[in-house]
C-alpha cells in the first residue's frame, strides 16, 4: 500500500484507439475501502479506463499504482491482488457453474479448493444448480456468479464494470448488498461503473466521465452543489404539455420528465422564473423549487458534454 | 512475485479445456469424422481395382512361352493387349503416345533361360502416372506369367514352376520418378488429415475466447501465455494421437499396408509433427478476430500443404520456387519419415535428415506463437 493509502492512485490516464482518444488523462485516487461510483455515457471511456488499470490494456500515457503497484509495469500482480467483473459475462457458458468457480479457484492455486468452492456455492444458493451449465442461467444468476467467481480469491479491489446491466431491481438490490458488505466486512475498495443513480447515490464518491474526461467527481451533494443548477418542479393536469412550449426559453436549459412531473432546469434564476411566470397562475399546476437531483445533474452532464453517446 | 511458470494453472486450463472438448460435440465428431470419411473415401480409390488396361506386348523371343504369356494377359481381366510386337521400340513408343499402358518386354533367349532355370527377366514398363492403376496390375503380373508357365513347365522341367519364380518381373515405372505407389497415399492421407484437424481445431483456441469475450477474463486472471498455449494444446495432441491411430489402424487391417519399421519410432515422428502443426494452428489463433478468419487461415495453410509436398504432385517434378516452399512445410517431411519407416523399414538414422527440419519448423513457429501472444487487449 502507498503512504497514502490509496487503493487506486493514477494521474494523466490516456488510451488512445488510432486517431480517437478513449481516455484523455484522467486522475483517479480512489482510498481503500471505499466505493466509487464511475459515470458517464456509453463510449465516455469507463471501460478502457477499468482495462487499463488491471493490465488488460496498456495504457499511452499516465502514471500512478493499483494497490501500490506500478500499473504499468507490475500488472501481474495487480491482477493476482484485483477482481475484475467485465461488462459483458465473461465465464464460460459450456463449463457447469461448479466449474467455472473450480477453475478460477485453480488458477489462484487456492487453498482447499473444494472446500472454498463448496461455500461459495452454498452462499449464492447454488448447490442445487450447480451442475447446471452456466450458460442456461438468467442474467441475475449470472451476475451473481460472475461476483463470486471474481471475489473468490478475496480480491482487496474490486472493478466491476456496469455489473447490473439487464438485471431486474430485486437482484441489483441484492448485488448491491453485496458489495457493501464487501467493502464493510473486508475492507475491499471497489470501482464500480454504472448508468443507474440509485446505485450512484450508494456510492462514497462518484467519478463522471464524459468523451474520456472528467467533468464532475465528488460525494453527490458536492456534484449536485457543484453543477450550479436550478430546478423547478411542474406537477399536475397538463404538465406535459408545458414541455415544448418551454423548450427554447433562453432560461431553460433542460428539461426532463419524472413520471408525471417535470423538472425544469437552468442556471439563471431570473430567467427561469421569467419562463415559468405565464403558467404560475394556471390552477391545475403547481410549480415549486427543489434541489436539483443526481439525474437533473447527470443531463446537464451529458448535454454540457456533447451528449450523445458514441 | 508470482512471475513463476506454474503446473498447477497449466493442469486447470487443461482441465476446462478437456471439459469444454468433452461438451463440443460438433467438433469431436468432425474430428473422428473426418478421418474416417477421408478414409473411406480413399479406400474406395485404392480398392477399385482398375481392369482392362491396354497392353503392348513386345516379344523378341517368339516360341511357346511368349505365346502362353500373351494368351494368359489376354485372359486376365486386367490386361488387354493391344499389339504383340516384335519391336521394343513401337512398344515404348505406344507408351509413350499413350495408346498403351503397359509394355510388357519379353527379352531375347527368354525360352533357353527358363529351361535353365535362371530366372530371365520379364521387363514391365509401366505408364505410372496414374499409379492408383498400374499399381494392382503390376501385382497381378508376376501371378499370371508364373501360372501361365506353370502349365508349360512340365515333366523335367516342372521344378522350374514353382520357388523361386520361374521370372523375374522387373517392373520400370515410367514418367513418375517418385514412384507412387497406393501404399503411398496411406502416408499422404495421415500426412494431410493431421494438417487440416490440427491446425484448424488450433486456430480456434484463442479465437473462440476471444469470440465469446471470455479471453478478457483469462488475461484478467494470473495466468502467463505459456501456460494458456500447454493447456490449449495438449488436448489437441490427444486427439492427433488418436486420428493417426486410427488411420494406421485401418491402413494395416483394411488395406493391408506393410508396415516394415518401428512403430514407436513413427509415433515419435509424428508427434513432431503434430507439434508443428500445433504451433502453426496456435500462431493463427493469436491473430484470427474470429473463427471465420481462422478457417481462411488453415485453408491458406492446408492448400500448399497438399499442393506441394509431393502428395499430388510428384516433389522432384515441380519447378523449384514449389519445391523450396514444398521444403519449409512439415508435411513434405513427414510424407517421407512415413513413407521410410513404414514401406522401407528406415530406422533412426535414415529419417533423421527428414526430422530435423520439423523440430526447427516447430521452434520456429512456436516462438512465433509465443511472442505474438498479447497479455493485453490492445
Ligand atoms: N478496442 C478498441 N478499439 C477501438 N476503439 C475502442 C476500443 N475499445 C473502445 N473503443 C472506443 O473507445 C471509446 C470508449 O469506449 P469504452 O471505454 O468502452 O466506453 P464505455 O465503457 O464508457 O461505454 C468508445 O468510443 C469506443 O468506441
Ligand atoms: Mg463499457
Amino acid at each position: 500500500m502507498t503512504a497514502l493509502g490509496n487503493a487506486i492512485d493514477v494521474r494523466g490516464l490516456t488510451k488512445r484507439f488510432g486517431k480517437k482518444t478513449a481516455v484523455n488523462g484522467i486522475d483517479i485516487a480512489v482510498p481503500e475501502g471505499q466505493v466509487w461510483g464511475f459515470l458517464g455515457p456509453n463510449g465516455s471511456g469507463k471501460t478502457t479506463t477499468i482495462r487499463m488499470l488491471c493490465g488488460l490494456l496498456n495504457a499511452d500515457a499516465g502514471e500512478g499504482t493499483c494497490l501500490g503497484y506500478n500499473f504499468r509495469t507490475q500488472a501481474e500482480q495487480i491482477k493476482r491482488e484485483t477482481g475484475y467483473m467485465t461488462q459483458k459475462f465473461s465465464f464460460w457458458e459450456d463449463l457447469s457453474i461448479r466449474e467455472n468457480l473450480d477453475f478460477v479457484a485453480r488458477v489462484y492455486g487456492l487453498p482447499g479448493q473444494r472446500a472454498l468452492v463448496d461455500e461459495t456455492l452454498e452462499k449464492l444458493g447454488l448447490e442445487q444448480r450447480q451442475n447446471q451449465l452456466a450458460g442456461e442461467l438468467s442474467g441475475g444468476w449470472k451476475q451473481r456468479l460472475a461476483l463470486a467467481a471474481c471475489t473468490l480469491h478475496s480480491p482487496k479491489l474490486l472493478l466491476l464494470d456496469e455489473p447490473t446491466a439487464g438485471v431486474d431491481p430485486k437482484a441489483r438490490r441484492d448485488f448491491w448488498d453485496e458489495i457493501h458488505t464487501l467493502s464493510g466486512q473486508h475492507g475491499i475498495t471497489v470501482l464500480v461503473s454504472t448508468h443507474y443513480m440509485d446505485e450512484a447515490e450508494r456510492c462514497d464518491r462518484i467519478v463522471y466521465i464524459s468523451g474520456g474526461n472528467i467533468v464532475a467527481r465528488g460525494t453527490v451533494a458536492d456534484i449536485i452543489a457543484g453543477s450550479g443548477l436550478i430546478t423547478f418542479t411542474v406537477e399536475g393536469d397538463g404538465a406535459r404539455q408545458l414541455a415544448p412550449k418551454l423548450r427554447g426559453h433562453p432560461g431553460v436549459v433542460f428539461i426532463a420528465f419524472f413520471g408525471a412531473m417535470l423538472h425544469v432546469s437552468g442556471y439563471d434564476r431570473a430567467l427561469l422564473e421569467q419562463a415559468l411566470a405565464p403558467y404560475r397562475n394556471d390552477p391545475n399546476l403547481a410549480i415549486r423549487e427543489t434541489a436539483p437531483s443526481l439525474e437533473d445533474v447527470f443531463i446537464q452532464l451529458q448535454e454540457n458534454n456533447g451528449g450523445a453517446s458514441a | 512475485m508470482n512471475g513463476r511458470f506454474s503446473l498447477a494453472r497449466v493442469f486447470a486450463m487443461l482441465g476446462k479445456e478437456f471439459i469444454q472438448m468433452r461438451r463440443d460435440r460438433l467438433t469431436l465428431a468432425m474430428l473422428v469424422g473426418i478421418p474416417l470419411m477421408q478414409l473411406i473415401l480413399f479406400g474406395y480409390a485404392i480398392n477399385m481395382v482398375p481392369r482392362h488396361l491396354a497392353t503392348v506386348v513386345s516379344i523378341s523371343d517368339p516360341g511357346p512361352f511368349s505365346d502362353s504369356i500373351v494368351a494368359a494377359l489376354a485372359n486376365s481381366s486386367f490386361f488387354d493387349v493391344v499389339k504383340a510386337t516384335n519391336s521394343p521400340a513401337e512398344a515404348h513408343r505406344m507408351l509413350a503416345e499413350g495408346t498403351a499402358s503397359f509394355a510388357i518386354n519379353i527379352p531375347p533367349n527368354f525360352s533357353r533361360d527358363l529351361v535353365r532355370g535362371v530366372q530371365p527377366e520379364l521387363l514391365v514398363e509401366a505408364d505410372a502416372t496414374d499409379p492408383a492403376a498400374g499399381a494392382y496390375a503390376i501385382g497381378a503380373i508376376t501371378t499370371i506369367v508364373s501360372s501361365a508357365l506353370r502349365n508349360d513347365l512340365r515333366g523335367p522341367l516342372a521344378a522350374r514352376a514353382y520357388a523361386p519364380p520361374p521370372v523375374n518381373v522387373v517392373v520400370h515405372q515410367l514418367y513418375n520418378p517418385e514412384n507412387i505407389t497406393r501404399y503411398n497415399i496411406v502416408p499422404g492421407l495421415l500426412g494431410m488429415i493431421l494438417t487440416m484437424t490440427m491446425v484448424m481445431v488450433t486456430s480456434i483456441a484463442l479465437t473462440r475466447e476471444r469470440e465469446r469475450g471470455t479471453y478478457e477474463n483469462l488475461l484478467a486472471m494470473p495466468m502467463r501465455p505459456t501456460e494458456i498455449m500447454i493447456g490449449k494444446i495438449t488436448p489437441n495432441i490427444f486427439i492427433g494421437a488418436f486420428q493417426s491411430a486410427l488411420i494406421l489402424t485401418v491402413a494395416r487391417f483394411v488395406f493391408h499396408v506393410p508396415m516394415l519399421g518401428s512403430l514407436p519410432l513413427l509415433a515419435a515422428a509424428g508427434m513432431i509433427y503434430i507439434a508443428a502443426l500445433l504451433a502453426v494452428g496456435y500462431t493463427f489463433s493469436t491473430v484470427a478476430q474470429n473463427q471465420m478468419q481462422a478457417m481462411q487461415m488453415t485453408f491458406f495453410f492446408f492448400l500448399p500443404s497438399i499442393m506441394l509436398s509431393g502428395f499430388i504432385f510428384p516433389f522432384r517434378g515441380m519447378p523449384e520456387w514449389a519445391q523450396w516452399i514444398g521444403e519449409v512445410l512439415p508435411i513434405t517431411h513427414f510424407l517421407r519419415v512415413v513413407r521410410g519407416i513404414l514401406l522401407k523399414g528406415n530406422g533412426f538414422t535414415e529419417i533423421w535428415p527428414d526430422t530435423w527440419p520439423m523440430i526447427l519448423f516447430l521452434f520456429v513457429v512456436g516462438a512465433i506463437a509465443v511472442l505474438r501472444f498479447r497479455r493485453t487487449l490492445d
